[in-house]
């Protein structure tokens, strides 16, 4: 989610259009699909050139599959993830396993006390918690700390993260082609034997994580309470990082049920682009990843939320200067209007040309950035549009939000011009070519489109299928959706701090 | 999509491509064989100048049919007038949204936009940047309007207006991340709070900016002799030197560019705090003077940066995160920069309560460095490191494009990076603990602590004195010290 104010670029890397059809033969030609036997998908991308390739693995799997009273359970796997295996990152992987075993025992029992709601015995709690930390301790002992990534990184692994989000979690990284097979065995190792070294220190990690990202900061605590508010039933009301309860209470029995579960090969796609050959390279991945056992698919079955019938709101009263975001409830990724909501986020945002900025900052003054978007908190299942704006000093949150509705109400009751409509068309090709001069970024799409629809050509159709969209369309979709009972609101008002201000040199 | 990370070229060997691949899968990493990489030969852009002594790289690349550019111009915030700083920020922007003689910056907007192209302009401490970017078909529409803002923008009132009240936004907003905060104020203490590489714009000096002083800004800066042209796409490099010859070649020089040198005035070493009750973490940011990168233990200093606090394998990420579960976000080193020195900065966010504890962390760290000298096998790691990802400097034609024009922008030899390379290679351990003890020294650090004092492990103060540091925001020309909140809605 971009939160990010307009700002001129030192090179823009903008592209431009071609017809989508041209690219697509092209890139046909270029891309290989297999599905393995373990049902494993590769998709190999041939971008000859420098002699590196990137690659995304694509889990199927985010934090709205983390299980009750466990959220964040997902991304703290993909921390664990980075830990190594039971041959890397280890001095002697049986003693560690025993030792392992003795802290998630040693942990049951002190959860067990520690979450009594009568008769909770304070001395057996601090026993039953030093020998918790004891354990951990001694499994500590056989640790060789980050042996994983400081062999990627020696190797010279380039871009080394992961991220976690509502959806699906991802991992990558770039490499010199010379390094694939080291790295089809690190990175199918990963996901065979992972082990839950480290897990309570790593959930420490996290926990700091949270306060930074969340806890910490206006904007964060506000899409917490905004998100939670707009959901009530579906998952996507929980936080990907996760409630602190849960952090402080999930453990790495926990994570490795959720692995077991959730990371099977048919719920992973792995995309490499780069200056590799699919007949060289395909037989290094199958051979290395198809070693994954393949596993029942989990049921996946999720409630799916229920009509809004009255407008929600949330209002925090921070330090911070004010912030409005609103958000309309619309259909998956799979809906036939998907394309409908890309163009409308684009005619409202995109530029300088686009209509909230022309409307509230340029034209009213009132706002010192505005947009809309689409994709909150996730898209996999049904999800938000919403819209927010900066006020500018000595302007209200309600001013832009008035502005903003006179716009809805333009989308609901205007068709968009020609003018519009050929912008938006062009720009959508713009931004699919943007992508194909990047290892990294077309892994990522190809893994995502693989894994969305089954089919890595959706990332093309995603361009014809907006040549598609009408004036009509959008007009329809605009009064079915931007409607006020299926508003949730969310806002930051300012409060001024209590006074006398308390200058001690940092006192207690 | 949200999304929670977990972190924050030159000639190879000839040699055999990826084949030989054993039948069956190895089961150790060591098993596996890394082939020599085949030759790689990174194409350089084409440079020459023109004889008022525009500088120009033409790099061709042929995989997409689109064409690039960015002119940079010598100049930027840190030599404006102490009483309008932000004058060049605001310049980088009205410079384009204010238009050109023929059309508005609206206009502009409109014929871009139907092309999916750009033409931006912006700003930094040191320069000025105009760039464009456009499908190869619409080169000559897109480059006609790169042109005409380039020397002759109009800087149309109402859009200085319109930057002023976003600049006026963006001061009122500057408290409200903890981030900004601390990169604000590291920088004022590392260099001094009234220095070129530090200070801040205020509402007053905002509102002391008037549309002559951009024009004037423009008048004194924009000449070919102050500019480095560099474009990359699909074109031929000759039929473009053509054209470009006869477009700037009788474009009159102007006066040339200067720089008046600023010596770092860092702030008294000790502790400095500033309060923020709405937060949970504290962040920590020890800082104080680094290096330039033309200094000869440049290398030294890259190769310990990487060892102490660069990726997951450093010293700082190991102990401070891994081991002691303290900090999500750890890092630091020895800064450096191209034409003044960087900051020596070690930073963290910790929970309010292991505060003190970690600020005593990062000072065991320092510590250690001395006493327990970065090993052989730690620089050996290190030094793999930056020696096997160095070809991600140059994987790209326009990244090749962009190293050479930064490198001429400050008059370093084209073959810098080559020499960065050879440079690495020669550290010895010997050299890394040298660099260290010239540079890493706890006594010369300003410690800063964002955060909240009443939830603090122990006080501040028991480390020794504590300067409080104040970012109330003055308030505008005019208007009250302390303005009421504004009531909600």
């Amino acid at each position: 989610m971009k939160y990010r104010a307009l700002k001129p670029f030192a090179l823009l890397l903008m592209l431009s259009a071609v017809a989508a059809g041209q690219d697509l033969a092209a890139f046909e030609k270029r891309i290989t699909v297999k599905k393995l036997e373990n049902g494993l998908t590769v998709v190999i991308c041939e971008r000859p050139g420098a002699p590196v390739f990137s690659f995304n693995t694509h889990v199927d799997a985010g934090s709205v599959q983390d299980p009750m009273g466990q959220t964040g359970l997902a991304h703290m796997f993909e921390h664990m993830a980075f830990k190594g295996t039971d041959k890397i990152g280890t001095t002697d992987y049986p003693a560690e396993k025993v030792a392992l075993e003795k802290v998630e025992t040693a942990y049951a029992a002190y959860i067990q006390e520690r979450d009594k709601r009568v008769g909770r015995d304070e001395q057996k709690l601090k026993e039953l918690q030093k020998a918790w930390q004891d354990d951990i301790a001694e499994a500590q002992e056989y640790v060789k700390p980050n042996e994983f990534p400081q062999i990627l990184e020696s190797n010279g692994a380039e871009g080394l993260n992961a991220s976690t989000s509502e959806d699906q979690t991802e991992y990558h990284y770039s490499f010199t082609e010379n390094r694939l097979e080291l790295w089809a065995y690190l990175e199918s190792e990963r996901f065979l034997h992972p082990v839950m070294r480290e897990f309570y220190k790593e959930r420490n990690v996290v926990i700091e994580e949270r306060r930074m990202r969340t806890d910490s900061n206006p904007i964060g605590r506000l899409l917490e309470q905004f998100t939670t508010a707009a959901f009530q039933a579906h998952p996507y009301h929980r936080p990907t990082i996760g409630w602190i309860a849960d952090l402080n209470s999930f453990s790495a029995t926990d994570a490795q049920h959720f692995f077991d579960r959730y990371y099977i090969p048919s719920n992973m796609v792995v995309a490499i682009v780069g200056d590799v050959k699919a007949s060289e390279a395909m037989p290094i991945v199958e051979k290395y990843f198809n070693r994954l056992p393949s596993r029942p698919q989990p049921d996946e079955r999720t409630t799916t939320e229920p009509p809004q019938n009255a407008e929600r709101r949330v209002e925090l009263r921070e330090r911070s200067q004010p912030l409005y975001l609103e958000g309309y409830h619309r259909p998956d990724y799979r809906d036939k209007d998907d394309n409908v909501y890309d163009a409308i986020a684009d005619l409202m945002s995109n530029g300088r040309t686009s209509r909230l900025y022309r409307a509230l900052v340029r034209d009213k003054k009132i706002a010192a950035y505005s947009a809309g978007f689409t994709g909150l908190p996730g898209s996999k299942y049904p999800h938000l549009f919403a819209f927010y704006a900066f006020p500018l000093p000595g302007h209200q949150n309600q001013e832009v939000a008035d502005a903003i509705h006179v716009e809805i109400e333009r989308l609901k009751n205007e068709d968009i011009s020609d003018e519009e409509l050929k912008m938006i068309r062009t720009r959508a090709k713009a931004d699919l070519l943007r992508g194909l001069d990047d290892n990294e970024g077309l892994a990522s799409e190809l893994a995502l489109f693989q894994s969305r629809y089954d089919d890595w050509r959706e990332l093309f159709h995603q361009v014809e299928n907006l040549d598609k969209v009408s004036k009509a369309d959008i007009r329809r979709v605009a009064n079915q959706t931007f409607v006020p009972t299926n508003r949730t609101v969310g806002i930051i008002e300012t409060v001024a701090p209590p006074p006398g201000p308390a200058q001690n040199g940092g006192g207690r | 999509m949200k999304r929670i990370s977990l972190l924050l070229g030159c000639v190879f060997a000839i040699g055999l491509s990826l084949q030989a691949v054993p039948a069956t899968a190895q089961t150790t990493w060591q098993d596996i064989n890394i082939p020599p990489l085949p030759a790689f030969h990174p194409q350089e852009p084409k440079r020459f100048v023109l004889p008022n002594g525009m500088i120009i790289f033409l790099q061709e690349d042929h995989e997409l049919p689109l064409i690039d550019g960015v002119a940079r111009i010598r100049g930027g915030s840190r030599s404006e007038p102490v009483e309008k700083i932000g004058l060049v920020d605001m310049y980088g922007e009205v410079w384009r949204t204010g238009g050109t003689k023929a059309q508005t910056g609206d206009q502009l907007d409109d014929y871009l936009e139907i092309r999916a192209a750009k033409v931006e302009t912006g700003s930094s401490g040191d320069s000025t940047t105009i760039s464009w970017s456009c499908l190869k078909a619409d080169f000559d529409d897109v480059f006609k309007v790169f042109d005409d803002v380039l020397r002759g923008p109009e800087f149309r009132s109402d859009k200085v207006d319109l930057v002023q009240k976003e600049f006026f936004d963006a001061i009122s907003r500057r408290n409200d991340n903890v981030d900004e905060i601390v990169g604000r104020e590291s920088a004022k203490l590392a260099y001094g709070a009234q220095s070129p590489y530090a200070r801040v714009p205020e509402y007053k000096t905002i509102v002391a900016v008037t549309r002559q002083d951009l024009v004037d800004w423009h008048r004194a800066h924009v000449s070919p002799n102050n500019i480095i042209l560099g474009i990359v796409g699909d074109f031929d490099s000759a039929a473009m030197e053509a054209k470009l010859r006869q477009l700037y070649g009788a474009w009159p020089k102007g006066p040339a560019f200067k720089e008046a040198k600023t010596e770092p005035m860092p702030a008294k070493a000790g502790y400095y705090l500033v309060q923020k009750e709405d937060v949970n973490q504290s962040s920590i940011s020890m800082v104080g003077v680094g290096i330039t990168r033309d200094n000869p233990d440049y290398y030294a200093v890259r190769v310990f940066n990487e060892a102490f606090g660069g990726g997951f394998s450093s010293r700082l990420f190991r102990t401070i995160r891994s081991q002691k579960g303290l900090a999500y976000s750890v890092g630091g080193g020895i800064g450096t920069a191209f034409d003044h020195p960087g900051m020596v900065r070690l930073a963290m966010g910790t929970k309010s309560a292991t505060t003190l504890e970690s600020i005593q962390a990062l000072d065991e760290q320092i510590d250690d460095v001395s006493k327990h000298p970065i090993t052989e096998a730690e620089i050996k790691t290190a030094k793999d490191a930056i020696l096997n990802a160095f070809i991600f400097n140059l994987d790209s034609p326009d990244k090749i494009l962009r190293e050479r024009m930064t490198y001429e922008f400050y008059g370093y030899p084209q073959d810098y990076l080559e020499k960065f390379r050879l440079g690495v290679e020669k550290v010895t351990a010997a050299d890394v603990a040298r660099a260290a003890t010239k540079y890493l020294h706890k006594e010369k650090l300003s410690t800063l602590v964002v955060g909240n004092p009443a939830e603090f492990d122990k006080p501040l103060s028991s480390l020794g004195a504590v300067t409080d540091i104040d970012i109330t925001i003055p308030p505008p020309p005019g208007e009250p010290a302390e303005p009421p909140a504004k009531p909600g809605q």
